[in-house]
C-alpha cells in the first residue's frame, strides 16, 4: 500500500511540476507582447524587450488611437467577417454533420465520401485561385471573397457529426412519431442537444476568420477592405522593409512604425478573440470527439 | 430488409426530399471549392494564359514538370515539407499525449481549469502576431534573446542569417501553438474511459503508472492513429501561414524553410508561371493521396476499425 502512495507521489509531483512548466511557457510570449507595448520605444532600443516594462508609457497606444480610421476600418471589416462567416459556417457545417448523421439515409456514407476526398485530392491552389478570381470575381467582391472560402470544413463536420451521432436515437425517433420532420428535428432537437459541440466548433470558426490573413493577400486590392491581420501585416512589412533599406543606405528613410507601436497593434488585433474563450471553454472536452468518416 | 431494397432511385429521392435539401449548400460548396478546381489541373500541362484561359491555352504536354524539376528548388522544398512534418507529427503527438493523460490524473480542479486556458491561449494568436513576435525574441539589434545574451556578455547570435536553427524554432513553435488544442482532443479520448477498469485495476493492486501503461494508453490508440492517419494525408502539405510569417518570408532562409506551399503560392503571387506552378501543385497532390491510400490500406489489413474509409 505505501508503495502505492509514494508512486502517486512522485506522479503528482512530476505531473504539476509539468504542467505547470507548460503553462507558463504558453504565456509568456503574451506577457512580452502585452510589456513591450506599454514600454517606452527608447527603452527598447536601450535596452531590448524584456518581460516586464522598465520604462513605462502609454505612448504607443496614444499614437494608435490619436488617427484611429484606418484600425476602426480594419476592425469593421474583421468583425463582419468573423460574424458572417462563424453564423453562417455554424449553420451550414451542423447542418451537413447532422444529415451524414441520419441512419434511415442509406446515402449516406456516399455522401460522406464525396467530402472527405476532398481533403484526400486537391486540385491545387492554382485552379482555386484561377477559379476564385476570373470566375467568380472576387476580386470585385472583398466581403464575399473573405468569407465564402472558410465556411465549410470536412474535419469540423465530421466532430460534429461524431456528437450527433452519440445522441440516443430514441429522442429523435420519438419526435419522429410525432410527426416531425428532419428539418424541424435538427432545429428543435438536435441543435440544442449538441450545444457543447457547437460552441467549441463556433470558436474554431471565429478563430479562423479573425486571425485570417491570407484571403485578403489573396483577393483584396483595396486597403480599405484589409482585414485586421492582414492590416497588421502590411504594417509589420513595411517597417522592416524600411528598415533594410535604412540599414543599407545608411540613412533613415520616411519614418517607421516604432517597436511598441507594433506591439500594441498586435495586442488590439489579438484582444477581442480571447474574451470569447472564458465563455466557451466548460463546452470543451465535453464537445470534442473525433470520429471517422465512415458509419 | 427486402422490401428496402425494392425501392428505386425516385422512391429514394423522394423520402429523402429534406435530407438533401440540407446537404445541398454543402454539396454546392465542395462542388465549386474543390471538385471544379480538380478538373484545372489541366492547367499543369499548358502553358496558361489569363487571357486565355484553360479552354484557349496551348498544351504543352509534361514541359511544365520538366521545367520545375530541372529548376531543383523542388527537391529541397519536398524534403524540407515532409522532414517538418514528420517532426510535428512525433512532436505535437506525444506532447499532447502526455499532457492529456497527466491532466486527467491530476486532481486539483482549479489548477486544471487554469493550466488549461493557459496551455490553449496561443491557439488564440494569428501567425502575423507570432511572426512580429518572433522578430521581437530574434532580432539581431535589440531582440529578446540578444539582449539576454548581451547581459550575460556572450556574443549576439544573428538567427536570421542561419538557416539550420530555424528547423528547431519552427518545430518549438508549431508545438507551443497547437499543443492545447491538442491536449483537449486527446483529453476529450482520456475522458471517455470506462472508469470502472480503473477501479478493478486498483483493487488488483495497480499503482498509477501501471494503470497508465495498461489501460490509459492502450485506450487512446484508435484515436491516435487517427489523429495520425490525417496528418499523414497532409504530409506533403505545410502552413502556408505559419512558414511565410514565422519566418517573414526571409529568401536568406529559405533553403531550411521553404515547404511546397510557400514556394507555390510565391511563385503564382509574383510571377505569372501558372502552368509551373500548376504542375508543381498537382505534383503535391499526387504525393498526399498516395501516401494516405497507402496507410490508409495497410491500416485497414492491421486494424478495420482504425483505418479512415
Amino acid at each position: 500500500m505505501s508503495k502505492k502512495n509514494t508512486s502517486l507521489r512522485i506522479f503528482n509531483i512530476m505531473g504539476y511540476s509539468m504542467i505547470t512548466i507548460l503553462a507558463v511557457i504558453s504565456v509568456i510570449p503574451f506577457l512580452m507582447i502585452i510589456s513591450s507595448s506599454v514600454t517606452a520605444e527608447r527603452s527598447i532600443l536601450r535596452d531590448g524587450y524584456s518581460l516586464i516594462p522598465r520604462e513605462f508609457s502609454t505612448q504607443a497606444y496614444e499614437k494608435i488611437f490619436g488617427f484611429p480610421d484606418d484600425v476602426i476600418k480594419a476592425y469593421a471589416i474583421t468583425i463582419f467577417n468573423t460574424v458572417a462567416g462563424a453564423v453562417t459556417g455554424l449553420f451550414l457545417t451542423s447542418m451537413t454533420a447532422y444529415v451524414l448523421s441520419r441512419k434511415h439515409f442509406a446515402w449516406r456514407n456516399k455522401f460522406s465520401f464525396f467530402f472527405y476526398f476532398t481533403t484526400l485530392f486537391s486540385g491545387g491552389i492554382v485552379p482555386w485561385y484561377i477559379l476564385c478570381v476570373r470566375y467568380l470575381h472576387f476580386k470585385d467582391i472583398p466581403m464575399v471573397a473573405q468569407v465564402a472560402p472558410y465556411l465549410l470544413s470536412v474535419f469540423n463536420i465530421l466532430i460534429i457529426k461524431s456528437f450527433i451521432q452519440s445522441i440516443p436515437d430514441a429522442i429523435t425517433e420519438s419526435a419522429k412519431i410525432d410527426g416531425a420532420g428532419d428539418f424541424r428535428i435538427y432545429i428543435q432537437l438536435i441543435i440544442p442537444l449538441s450545444k457543447p459541440v457547437l460552441a467549441s466548433i463556433a470558436l474554431f470558426i471565429a478563430i479562423g476568420y479573425w486571425n485570417d490573413w491570407y484571403l485578403s493577400f489573396m483577393f483584396v486590392e483595396n486597403s480599405s477592405y484589409y482585414s485586421l491581420q492582414f492590416y497588421l501585416y502590411k504594417i509589420l512589412s513595411a517597417a522592416e522593409a524600411l528598415a533594410r533599406i535604412s540599414s543599407l543606405s545608411g540613412n533613415h528613410v520616411g519614418e517607421m512604425p516604432k517597436e511598441n507601436v507594433k506591439m500594441a497593434m498586435a495586442v488590439i488585433a489579438t484582444g477581442p478573440i480571447i474574451l470569447l474563450y472564458p465563455f466557451l471553454q466548460k463546452y470543451f472536452v465535453k464537445g470534442l470527439t473525433i470520429g471517422a468518416v465512415k458509419g | 430488409m427486402v422490401r428496402m431494397k425494392d425501392k428505386t432511385f425516385f422512391d429514394r429521392l423522394k423520402e429523402y426530399k429534406t435530407l438533401l435539401l440540407m446537404l445541398l449548400p454543402a454539396t454546392l460548396f465542395f462542388v465549386v471549392f474543390s471538385y471544379i478546381p480538380m478538373l484545372g489541373i489541366g492547367i499543369a500541362f499548358q502553358k496558361y494564359s489569363f487571357s486565355g484561359g484553360i479552354l484557349h491555352s496551348p498544351w504543352v504536354g509534361l514541359d511544365n514538370f520538366k521545367f520545375m524539376f530541372m529548376t531543383g528548388d523542388i527537391f529541397n522544398v519536398t524534403k524540407n515539407t515532409l522532414l517538418y512534418n514528420i517532426l510535428f507529427i512525433i512532436v505535437n503527438n506525444v506532447l499532447e499525449i502526455v499532457c492529456a493523460i497527466v491532466l486527467a490524473e491530476l486532481s486539483g480542479k482549479y489548477f486544471k481549469r487554469i493550466t488549461q486556458s493557459m496551455m490553449f491561449l496561443p491557439y488564440f494568436i494569428s501567425w502575423v502576431v507570432v511572426g512580429a513576435f518572433m522578430y521581437n525574441v530574434l532580432n539581431y539589434e535589440f531582440g529578446a534573446f540578444n539582449t539576454l545574451l548581451k547581459s550575460l556578455q556572450i556574443e549576439s547570435y544573428d538567427f536570421y542569417n542561419k538557416p539550420g536553427i530555424w528547423i528547431l524554432i519552427i518545430v518549438v513553435i508549431c508545438a507551443w501553438k497547437s499543443f492545447g488544442y491538442g491536449t483537449i482532443i486527446y483529453l476529450s479520448a482520456v475522458m471517455g474511459i470506462d472508469g470502472e477498469m480503473y477501479d478493478a485495476a486498483e483493487i488488483d493492486g495497480a499503482n498509477i503508472f501501471q494503470s497508465i501503461r495498461h489501460i490509459t494508453v492502450p485506450c487512446l490508440v484508435p484515436t491516435t492513429v487517427i489523429l495520425v492517419l490525417l496528418s499523414m494525408g497532409n504530409i506533403f502539405r505545410g502552413d502556408f501561414s505559419m512558414f511565410y510569417q514565422v519566418t517573414g518570408n526571409n529568401p536568406v532562409l529559405y533553403s531550411a524553410t521553404d515547404v511546397i506551399d510557400t514556394y507555390v503560392t510565391r511563385s503564382l503571387v509574383t510571377s505569372s508561371e501558372f502552368g509551373m506552378t500548376a504542375a508543381a501543385g498537382l505534383y503535391q497532390s499526387v504525393l498526399c493521396f498516395v501516401i494516405i491510400m497507402v496507410f490508409n490500406t495497410l491500416i485497414k489489413k492491421y486494424n478495420k476499425d482504425y483505418s479512415l474509409f
